[in-house]
């Protein structure tokens, strides 16, 4: 009775209801499988870089420590000589260095010293300080958990910027560079 | 304070460690009192390993779950509580460092929206099934019915 009530013009259009709520949950997943979970947003961004002080790679400098990146922006780039990912960034790093447009720093992490002095030795040191994380104990407190990482410091020493993985021109000039030309405007 | 008492582990790790281990990370061991041990390992199995993402610090092998582990002991040899502990880990590595996310604004569609769709599934099933009931008890048959179906019966 209650049925025919409805007339079979509304019959008609609720079968479109499923259909409908489908669709939507398909393309919520879709948009969810084209994230990455890897990007794990940062943290720290915003928060004063972490107090540490390490000796430097050997031969590399006087060492690295939170002091050093208070007055001036810096990018602060965690690598390492058993990481193969740094070795594709790291002629974009000589180039930032040669360019000589901000202090650029090298974190390097959980390396042995021998190997990271070799390893810099071959294919060039861009940085001005590099500070030798044996450990990887500055890192946690860095938040690291890959290598290669990134990090845009500004003047006051507070992170503005991380990237994850090796970095690329893109990469370079639109996200560090481009930020790190803003907070030096300011 | 805390920074010598890391330190202070730190170079102690490092003395019998040699350099073989010293590039390969903190050394990974169960703390001498069981009651600050067992309390490490329950925080450990709430905590993510970043690398592997779906393992707790306390199942993975990665270095970076056994350093995050010896963070963890380091933090409760000092006297953190365990809140503190893990407040350490979430300033520096986010909420993504917990495999239970917290209740809070940005997560609430996360907590309640299960329960949400449970409860609008409740009514629409409730209502569909209301409507498809009888709303009236039957009538009973009327004569002519009754010698119709008395008919159809006798039939063979």
């Amino acid at each position: 009775m209650m049925r025919k009530a409805h007339g079979p013009k509304r019959m008609r259009t609720r079968f479109l209801v499923p259909l409908a709520l489908f669709g939507a949950v398909a393309i919520g997943l879709a948009v969810g499988l084209t994230l990455q979970p890897q990007n794990i947003p940062s943290a720290l961004i915003g928060s004063p870089v972490p107090e540490f002080a390490l000796e430097p790679v050997t031969n590399y400098g006087p060492g690295f420590a939170t002091t050093d990146l208070i007055g001036q922006v810096s990018v602060v780039n965690v690598f390492a000589s058993w990481c193969i990912p740094c070795r594709v960034e790291h002629p974009l790093w000589i180039e930032v260095a040669e360019g000589g447009e901000v202090s650029l720093f090298g974190l390097n992490y959980k390396d042995l010293p021998e190997n990271a002095s070799e390893w810099l030795a071959e294919f060039g040191n861009p940085y001005q300080r590099t500070g030798a994380d044996l450990s990887g104990r500055a890192g946690v407190d860095w938040g690291v958990y890959g290598v290669p990482e990134t990090f845009v410091v500004d003047a006051e020493g507070i992170i503005r910027f991380k990237h994850v993985g090796p970095i690329d021109r893109y990469v370079l000039e639109n996200d560090i560079l481009s930020i790190v030309r803003e907070l030096q405007a300011q | 304070m805390t920074r010598t008492a890391i330190l202070a582990i730190a170079v102690t790790v490092w003395c019998f460690a040699g350099p073989a281990v010293l590039a390969q990370g903190l050394i990974d061991l169960p703390l001498a009192d069981p009651g600050l041990e067992a309390r490490a390992i329950a925080l450990h199995k709430r905590l993510r390993c970043l690398v592997c993402q779906n393992q707790s610090i306390h199942e993975s092998n990665a270095e970076l779950a056994r350093d995050l582990r010896v963070v963890v002991r380091e933090r409760l040899t000092i006297g953190n509580t365990d809140e503190q502990t893990v407040q350490f880990l979430v300033d520096r590595y986010g909420d993504w460092v917990l495999l239970s996310p917290p209740f809070k604004p940005a997560t609430l569609l996360l907590w309640l929206g299960p329960l949400v769709i449970l409860l609008t599934a409740s009514a629409a099933a409730a209502v569909f099934l209301r409507r498809g009931l009888p709303n009236e008890t039957p009538q009973p048959l009327t004569d002519d019915e009754r010698a119709q179906v008395q008919d159809l019966l006798r039939k063979p």
